[in-house]
C-alpha cells in the first residue's frame, strides 16, 4: 500500500491528472483572491464557472476559435462581476446574499439557455476541445493544454502585480484600509469594481477549462462545487498567489489519489469503501484546510465591509 | 456614483419597493421567454394558471411550499443571527436519512414501538441530525473564526454522497428494483392527507405552527431578542453582557432542526422513503424565501408559497408551450436579486456624483 503510494507520486501520469485536477482550482482561486484582496467576498463564483463553461463552450460550438471560447467566457465572468460589484459595493448590499444569489442566477440563466439552444439532445454536442501541448519538452507539462500553462503563468503574473505596482497597491490598500486609501485620493469603488470584474473573468476561464480542455461538452452539474472549493483555497492560501497555486497542487495530489484508489477497486487497507467515501475525500480536505489554518488566517481587514465615503 | 440615506424612508416606497422588484422580474423573465420562442402572454397565463388557478393547483403549490416555509424558517434564524447557513440542504437529507433510520422498515421490520411514540422519536431524530450538522460549522465560526459559508456549503456534498453511499448501503430497499431509495416508512408514520386525492398533506399544519412559534420567539421572549441583537451588533450584544457564542449555538441548532424537520416532513409526508433527488435545491431556495420576506418567519409563509406556485407553474407550462422548466429558477433567482436592490432603493437615494 504504501510502496504502491511512493510508486504513484513518482510517476508521471500521476502528475498530470494532478496538473489537470489542479488547472480550473489555480484560476478559480487567483479569481477569488484578487476579489478579497479589495475587500470584496465573491460568492457567484459557483455559478460564473457555470455561465463561463457554457458560453466558452457555445461560442467554440458555434464556430468560434478555442481562444475566443476562452475570450467570451473571460468577459461572460467580468460581465457578472460587474454586476456583483454594482450590487456589494455601489449598492452595500451584503455579499453574502449578493454572492449566493448571483450564484444562482448564472446557474439557472445558463441551463435555461443551453436547453433553449438544444431542446431535445439524448447526449450532450461535443466540441473539438484543446490538444495537448505535445511539442513542449517538459515531462508533465506536454501532456497538459495551453489553458494550464496559462494558469500557471498567471501565478507569479498577479504576484508581482499585486506587490509590485501601484495598481497592486491599489488594491490590496482598499481591501485593508478603504479610508487609508481614500486619503491617497483612490477611488475605492471603481478599484473594487474593477478587481472583482477581473477576479470573476478569471473564474469564467476556470469554468471554460472544463468544457474546452477537460470535458469537450456543456452538462449541468459539472462544476460540481469545485468554485466553494477555490473560496476555501484562499484562506488555505492566506491569500498569497503562490500559496495560492501550491493549496491547489495539493488539492490535485489528493483528488488525484483518491480517484486512482477508487479504480484499484476500492479497498483501503483491505476494508471495502464505498466510492462515495472517496468521493467525499476531496470536500472533508477542504474543510480540515480551513479548520488548520483558521487561526493563521490573516484575512483582508476590510473584507465584507461596505465602503462609504465620509462615513465611518 | 454612490447611495446616501434618504432623509424620509417614505412609507409607500417601502410598500411599493416588492412589487416593483416583482414587476422587474417578470419583465426581464420574459425576455428570456420570447427567446424560447414562446407566446408570452400565454405563458406568463399557463404559469399563474398551473400555480394558482385550480384547487389541485393550489394543492400542488401548498405542497411543494411546505419543505420551503421550512428551509425559509432556518434560513431565517440563522441569518437573523449572521449566522451564514447554506447548509440546509444537506441538513434537510441528514433529517430524511434520519427520520428513515428511525421509523424505517429495515429488513422488513422496524423498531417495535406504537406509531404515537415512534413518530415523535422519528421527528426528534429528524431534527438533532440537523442540528447537529450545523452545530460543527457554528462551533467553528465562534471558536476559531473559520467562515462558515464555506463549510457549510462543502457539507452540502458530503452529505448527499454520504445519502447515497447510505442508499446503496445499509439503508438500501432491496425491493427497489436497482434504483437508489432507502427502505420505506412503517405504517402509520406517514402524515395524513389534508385533501382526498391530493398530494398535499398534514405537514402544512406543522410547517405554519412552526412559522408561527419562530415569530413568536422573535416577538416575545428574551432568546429571540438575544438573537436579533447578536445580528445586529455582536460586540455591542457582548458588551451588553450577552453570551453570544451560546446564542451562536442556540441559533444553529434550531435553524439545523428546522431543515432538518423538513427532510423528515417531506419523507412522511410524499413518497415514505429517501432519494438522491427528493430535493431539487429546497435548501438553497430557502435562502432566497428567507431574504424575500426581508427574514419575518410569517412572511416566509407568504414567500414560500409565492416561490412555490411559480415552481409548480413553470413545471405545467413549460410542457405546454415548450419553454425550459429553468425558467422558474432564473424568475426566483431574479426576484431574489430585484429585491434586494428594491428594499435598498426603498431606504437609498443612488448619487451619480
Amino acid at each position: 500500500m504504501i510502496g504502491e503510494t511512493l510508486e504513484l507520486l513518482f510517476s508521471v501520469p500521476f502528475w498530470v491528472a494532478v496538473l489537470r485536477i489542479a488547472t480550473p482550482l489555480i484560476l478559480g482561486t487567483l479569481g477569488v483572491l484578487l476579489c478579497e484582496r479589495a475587500g470584496v467576498l465573491n460568492l457567484g463564483i459557483e455559478g460564473i464557472m457555470v455561465a463561463g463553461a457554457f458560453t466558452g463552450w457555445l461560442t467554440v460550438y458555434q464556430g468560434g476559435g478555442l481562444w475566443a471560447g476562452v475570450a467570451v467566457a473571460a468577459g461572460t465572468g467580468a460581465a457578472l462581476g460587474l454586476l456583483h460589484g454594482f450590487l456589494t459595493v455601489t449598492l452595500s448590499l451584503s455579499q453574502h446574499v449578493s454572492g449566493l444569489g448571483l450564484t444562482l442566477f448564472a446557474t439557472s440563466v445558463a441551463s435555461y439557455a443551453y436547453r433553449v439552444s438544444f431542446p431535445k439532445v439524448d447526449s450532450p454536442p461535443t466540441i473539438e476541445p484543446f490538444a495537448d501541448m505535445a511539442w513542449l519538452p517538459l515531462p508533465v507539462l506536454n501532456a497538459q493544454t495551453p489553458l494550464t500553462l496559462l494558469a500557471l503563468a498567471l501565478v507569479p503574473l498577479i504576484g508581482y502585480l499585486l506587490y509590485r505596482t501601484p495598481a497592486g497597491l491599489a488594491v490590496r490598500t482598499v481591501g485593508e484600509n478603504p479610508a487609508a486609501a481614500e486619503g491617497q485620493g483612490i477611488d475605492v469603488a471603481a478599484v473594487r469594481i474593477a478587481s472583482v470584474a477581473a477576479g470573476s473573468a478569471l473564474m469564467g476561464v476556470a469554468g471554460a477549462f472544463l468544457t474546452l480542455a477537460a470535458f469537450n461538452a456543456f452538462y449541468f452539474n459539472m462544476v460540481n462545487g469545485r468554485g466553494w472549493v477555490c473560496v476555501a483555497l484562499v484562506v488555505f492560501a492566506s491569500w498569497r498567489p503562490g500559496k495560492a497555486l501550491l493549496g491547489a497542487l495539493l488539492f490535485g495530489v489528493f483528488d488525484a489519489l483518491q480517484l486512482r484508489l477508487q479504480q484499484s477497486g476500492g479497498s483501503l487497507f483491505g476494508v471495502d469503501v464505498a466510492y462515495q467515501f472517496y468521493l467525499m475525500l476531496p470536500y472533508v480536505l477542504s474543510i480540515a484546510a480551513l479548520v488548520v489554518m483558521a487561526r493563521r488566517a490573516a484575512y483582508p481587514q476590510a473584507l465584507m465591509k461596505p465602503y462609504r465615503k465620509g462615513e465611518r | 456614483m454612490h447611495i446616501e440615506r434618504r432623509a424620509e424612508v417614505s412609507r409607500v416606497a417601502q410598500l411599493a419597493a416588492p412589487f416593483g422588484a416583482i414587476a422587474f422580474t417578470l419583465l426581464a423573465s420574459s425576455l428570456l421567454v420570447a427567446w424560447a420562442g414562446a407566446p408570452v402572454g400565454q405563458a406568463y397565463a399557463l404559469l399563474i394558471e398551473g400555480g394558482f388557478g385550480t384547487l389541485f393547483a393550489w394543492s400542488e403549490t401548498l405542497t411543494r411550499a411546505i419543505p420551503l416555509i421550512l428551509t425559509g424558517l432556518a434560513a431565517t434564524v440563522a441569518f437573523k443571527a449572521r449566522l451564514f447557513n447554506i447548509g440546509a440542504e444537506g441538513q434537510l437529507y441528514a433529517g430524511a436519512l434520519a427520520a428513515v433510520a428511525v421509523g424505517g422498515l429495515h429488513g422488513g421490520s422496524g423498531f417495535a414501538l406504537t406509531p404515537w411514540l415512534l413518530f415523535p422519536l422519528m421527528m426528534l431524530a429528524a431534527a438533532l441530525a440537523g442540528a447537529l450538522l450545523l452545530l460543527g460549522p457554528a462551533l467553528l465560526k465562534s471558536r476559531l473564526g473559520v467562515d462558515e459559508v464555506v463549510t457549510t456549503l462543502l457539507l452540502n456534498f458530503i452529505v448527499l454522497l454520504f445519502v447515497s453511499m447510505m442508499l446503496d448501503g445499509v439503508m438500501k430497499d432491496p425491493t427497489a428494483m436497482g434504483w437508489p431509495q432507502s427502505v420505506v416508512l412503517q405504517d402509520g408514520l406517514q402524515l395524513e392527507r389534508l385533501i382526498p386525492r391530493t398530494r398535499l398533506h398534514t405537514g402544512l399544519l406543522w410547517a405554519l405552527v412552526l412559522a408561527v412559534l419562530l415569530w413568536a420567539l422573535f416577538k416575545h421572549t428574551t432568546t429571540g431578542f438575544e438573537i436579533r441583537a447578536v445580528g445586529a451588533n455582536a460586540r455591542a450584544a457582548a458588551f451588553a453582557g450577552m453570551p453570544v457564542g451560546w446564542v451562536t449555538v442556540k441559533v444553529a441548532l434550531l435553524s439545523g432542526a428546522l431543515a432538518g424537520l423538513a427532510g423528515a416532513i417531506e419523507v412522511a409526508g410524499r413518497a415514505g422513503y429517501v432519494t438522491l433527488d427528493m430535493s431539487p435545491g429546497y435548501g438553497y431556495t430557502g435562502i432566497v424565501i428567507a431574504m424575500l420576506a426581508a427574514l419575518h418567519p410569517l412572511g416566509v409563509v407568504a414567500a414560500a408559497v409565492f416561490v412555490a406556485g411559480i415552481l409548480v407553474g413553470a413545471d405545467s407550462m413549460s410542457r405546454a408551450v415548450n419553454v425550459p422548466t429553468y425558467i422558474a429558477d432564473v424568475i426566483v433567482s431574479v426576484s431574489l436579486l430585484a429585491m434586494l436592490v428594491a428594499t435598498m432603493l426603498a431606504q437609498y437615494r443612488l448619487r451619480w456624483r
